[in-house]
């Protein structure tokens, strides 16, 4: 079922998305240049943003990652919206 | 092992229901030059690669999953609010009678996903000119569906991930010359 979560759902879940696309982008380049020291300071930096950022969506909307997020009670690893459902 | 992350890589956002667009659409999902082709492919090549790209058919096979999830998110929020007779007008009548909407891997002409879309011949630089040629080709499906999509929300959507397929190629294509270099430090007697 679909369902319309607050302004703020889409507003943190986009910057996380920004967040992670760097991460990915910076990865697979890493895989082809891995001595680029600059590149992996980057990378370095933007995994911790990420995190932070991450725990703070968490707290509001649930746990976003599968054996890594924390739960409430009752669990909410599989409380609704799935991503396809936004 | 695999973690998943209870979100989309990039935003998906679609205009109105439009099955015809979603009949396109799943030429991606299980056509030959699709996302599941795509991850499965360097997936499972990657046992028998040389270890200086094993993290990068890793990576990008694995990022394929991400976007296979996006264009099921396309085709579900293209047909979920669809009627029967919305679903016949757009060809998925066969689809229908089958599937009702649940996603199924077949592609824009219903033939069902095969493995024999994909190949593994173990040999490092014959593998990785399949990846590059299959991510060309996948970009230029992308580029035949914008073209045939009149919906600017999902164009967002398919715009990014044709340019996912540019990077991919290009990643493969340094993979190439990391392998030609290896090879050319050898001594052969």
């Amino acid at each position: 079922m679909n369902k319309t979560m607050p302004p703020e759902y889409y507003r943190q879940l986009e910057e996380i998305q920004a967040i992670d696309f760097v991460l990915v982008e910076l990865t697979l380049y890493l895989d082809t240049h891995p001595k680029d020291k600059e590149a992996i300071e980057q990378y370095n930096h933007y995994a911790r943003q990420s995190k932070k950022m991450k725990k703070e969506f968490e707290k509001q909307f649930g746990p976003l990652l599968q054996y890594q997020s924390y739960s409430g009670y009752p669990w909410t690893w599989d409380n609704t919206p799935w991503p396809w459902q936004v | 092992m695999w973690l998943y992350e209870k979100k989309l890589q990039y935003p998906v956002r679609v205009s109105q229901c439009n099955p015809r667009l979603a009949k396109f659409l799943i030429e991606q999902y299980g056509g030959a030059d699709g996302e599941l082709a795509a991850a499965l492919r360097y997936l499972n090549q990657r046992y028998s690669i040389p270890d200086k790209v094993i993290g990068l058919l890793t990576d990008i096979g694995t990022e394929e999953f991400a976007h296979l999830e996006m264009i099921a998110t396309m085709v579900y929020k293209l047909t979920k609010d669809a009627t029967p007779e919305q679903l016949k007008e757009a060809g998925l009548a066969p689809h229908y009678a089958n599937h009702d909407k649940a996603l199924f891997y077949h592609n824009a002409a219903g033939n069902p996903w095969t493995a024999e879309y994909i190949q593994a011949k173990g040999d490092p630089i014959a593998d990785l000119y399949e990846d590059i040629a299959a991510e060309e080709k996948a970009r230029a499906t992308y580029q035949w569906i914008i073209n045939l999509s009149d919906d600017p929300d999902l164009n967002d959507g398919l715009k990014f991930l044709r340019e996912r397929e540019i990077v991919h190629s290009q990643r493969f294509r340094e993979a190439v010359e990391i392998l030609k270099e290896e090879q050319g430090k050898k001594t052969f007697f």
